[in-house]
């Protein structure tokens, strides 16, 4: 049973993000995470192949090289082996989606796939989707309930406030998971160590059947946003400072 | 010109107000709009959208209801998308919209930027918040067919009125093999305000201190048709339900006020929320991060200060 999981490294959620020409970011003093959300991928794929006789999980990942340091957290926790598509230039998402496809197809038969709602940094939600449509299996996002089942994937969704989608998706899927689903386990030091002698495969882009690089979304520029004005704290008695707030709001802010 | 897509997103059969953005984004541009909805109903639809401008609507029918269904819904809009040429067109981001959305630019194999915050339909470019919102990107789509979803609270509505009424066009849904079955919906509380498209939105942080405390906050909640958030230390506290989680790894949301009650205000949390308009702290501690980035800001204890808040919001609504 082929397990995949999708992970991208990302910058750490704390990481002062500075934008420089081009849409790329100042890469000094970042410090490089698993996107949380494939964290929890990674847990549910660990937790699928547990309850599993002849499981195995496979990271699937595409960047540079400093993406193996994400890659190592994922085996880390557990994962077997890791697919990594080496590549150092922009792609849009049809291209991610067709390269990361590209390496589960040259590697096996996926019987699950999961990855996160969305990465953290271009937070985009459509590679999931996008790479089960090239992979030809259902798919579910928002995921935050997982079984597997003789007739069936088990999946529950959010769809809107207060409300929960119970779905029964034919295998194999996609499963693109929420917080709320796990919570990921911390990588032993032994797991760490062995998880240094894991294989991790390097592919080209030319490997995965990306053969020329059209993007047909283009980052034209970053900018910061615009800084807001310092605020007020109002000063005084709860019985003088409430009122005015409100009048604030109504009147200054016009947001009543 | 061509005309410009709209997906009309319905709840409960009705036009939801998110789609009179989508309306007003396309009216600005001097566009003209062909809506597309799935369900029953066209009249609903018709009656919801009156006040814009809708040139054509296309109606697909013959699904059983307007609920959703990811596979056939996808593989249909795309085949209207295809047929009737449309080059860009336009949803909310919201769950269902992404959804669509990401799975018809896969069959189309069309660029997408979801989660805009503006879109600029002549030089087909989008705005969008990245990294948490850290920075703005400005993407560039270069695809024949351009799909963008908007955030919602992102354009103010404004009626074009007294258009005529759109040429409906009746399409019967094609069949698509699904490998997706629902089997149920659940709603833990009926017509609960989504934290994405409320207007506002109250949220309490650790500084509650106790689930039963957030009580206190759906008062105020309830008194201005608010929908209620956390951040992730109250969800993590089990003070609050996953789904109410504001912030990095949460809900993105875009209100015209947001009050922060009991929130120290981390840069995750701030990432959740920070293009509020309006944005009100309510904390003990003045240090607290979160007044640096308030507009207005009261120190006091939340339980002071809120029911003070929902009595003066009571006292001037009723005026």
């Amino acid at each position: 049973m082929n397990i995949y999981v999708c992970v991208k490294q990302v910058p750490d959620t704390e990481a002062r993000i500075a934008p420089q020409g081009e849409g790329t970011i100042r890469e000094e003093g970042i410090k490089w995470v698993i996107n949380p959300y494939d964290e929890l991928a990674v847990e549910e794929a660990l937790r699928l192949k547990e309850s599993q006789t002849n499981g195995e999980v496979i990271v699937v990942s595409l960047g540079p090289q400093r993406a193996q340091e994400a890659i190592r957290m994922a085996l880390a926790m557990g994962a077997d082996r890791a697919l990594h598509v080496v590549c150092d230039e922009y792609l849009d998402h049809r291209l991610v989606a067709k390269a990361l496809a590209g390496a589960i197809q040259s590697d096996g038969t996926p019987a699950m796939v999961f990855a996160g709602r969305q990465a953290i940094d271009d937070d985009a939600y459509q590679v999931h989707l996008r790479l089960a449509h090239l992979l030809g299996i259902t798919a579910a996002t928002d995921v935050r309930e997982f079984a597997w089942g003789e007739g069936g994937i088990r999946v529950t969704r959010e769809i809107e406030e207060g409300a929960l989608e119970k779905l029964t998706l034919a295998a194999p899927a996609m499963v693109a998971v929420a917080r709320g689903i796990n919570t990921p386990r911390y990588p032993t030091l032994p797991n760490i160590m062995k998880a240094k002698r894991k294989e991790i495969k390097q592919l080209s882009l030319a490997d995965v059947g990306v053969t020329e690089v059209v993007n047909h979304e283009a980052i034209l520029d970053l900018t910061a946003p615009p800084e807001k004005a310092q605020g007020r704290v109002l000063k005084g008695e709860h019985a003088e400072t409430v009122p005015e707030l409100v009048r604030l709001l109504h009147d200054e802010a016009k947001a009543v | 010109m061509d005309r410009i897509g709209v997906y009309l997103e319905l709840k409960d059969g009705n036009v939801k107000p998110t789609n009179f953005e989508l309306l007003t984004l396309v009216q600005q541009a001097g566009r003209e709009v062909t809506g597309i909805m799935f369900g029953d109903d066209p009249a609903s639809v018709l009656a919801g959208v009156a006040e814009y401008r809708v040139n054509e609507l296309v109606h697909v029918g013959g699904l059983g209801g307007d609920g959703y269904k990811p596979e056939v819904w996808a593989a249909n809009l795309a085949d209207v998308i295809r047929e009737r040429g449309l080059g860009d067109c336009l949803a909310t981001c919201s769950a269902q919209g992404r959804d669509l959305f990401s799975r018809v630019a896969a069959r189309l194999e069309a660029a997408l930027v979801n989660d805009c915050t503006s879109v600029d339909l002549e030089a087909r470019t989008a705005t969008k918040p990245m990294y948490g919102g850290k920075v703005i990107a400005r993407i560039r789509m270069t695809s024949d067919c351009r799909l963008y979803t908007l955030r919602p609270n992102s354009i103010i509505p404004a009626p074009a009125g007294g258009g005529g009424a759109p040429e409906v066009i009746p399409l019967k849904a094609g069949t698509v093999a699904s490998g997706i079955e629902i089997r149920e919906i659940v709603k833990d509380i009926a017509d609960k305000i989504d934290l994405t498209e409320a207007k506002i939105i109250i949220s309490g942080g650790r500084g509650m201190g106790s689930a039963e405390s957030f009580a206190v906050l759906q008062k105020l909640a309830e008194s201005l048709g608010a929908a209620l958030g956390a951040s992730r230390a109250a969800v993590d506290a089990g003070y609050a339900t996953q789904d109410m989680q504001v912030g990095q790894t949460g809900k993105t949301v875009n209100p015209v006020l947001y009050i922060a009650c009991g929130i120290s205000g981390a840069v995750q949390h701030f990432a959740g929320m920070k293009t509020s308009k309006v944005i009100v702290a309510v904390n003990k501690d003045p240090e607290a991060p979160i007044f640096e980035k308030a507009d207005y800001g009261i120190v006091g204890d939340v339980f002071e200060v809120v029911p003070l808040l929902t009595e003066e919001f009571g006292r001037a609504l009723s005026e």
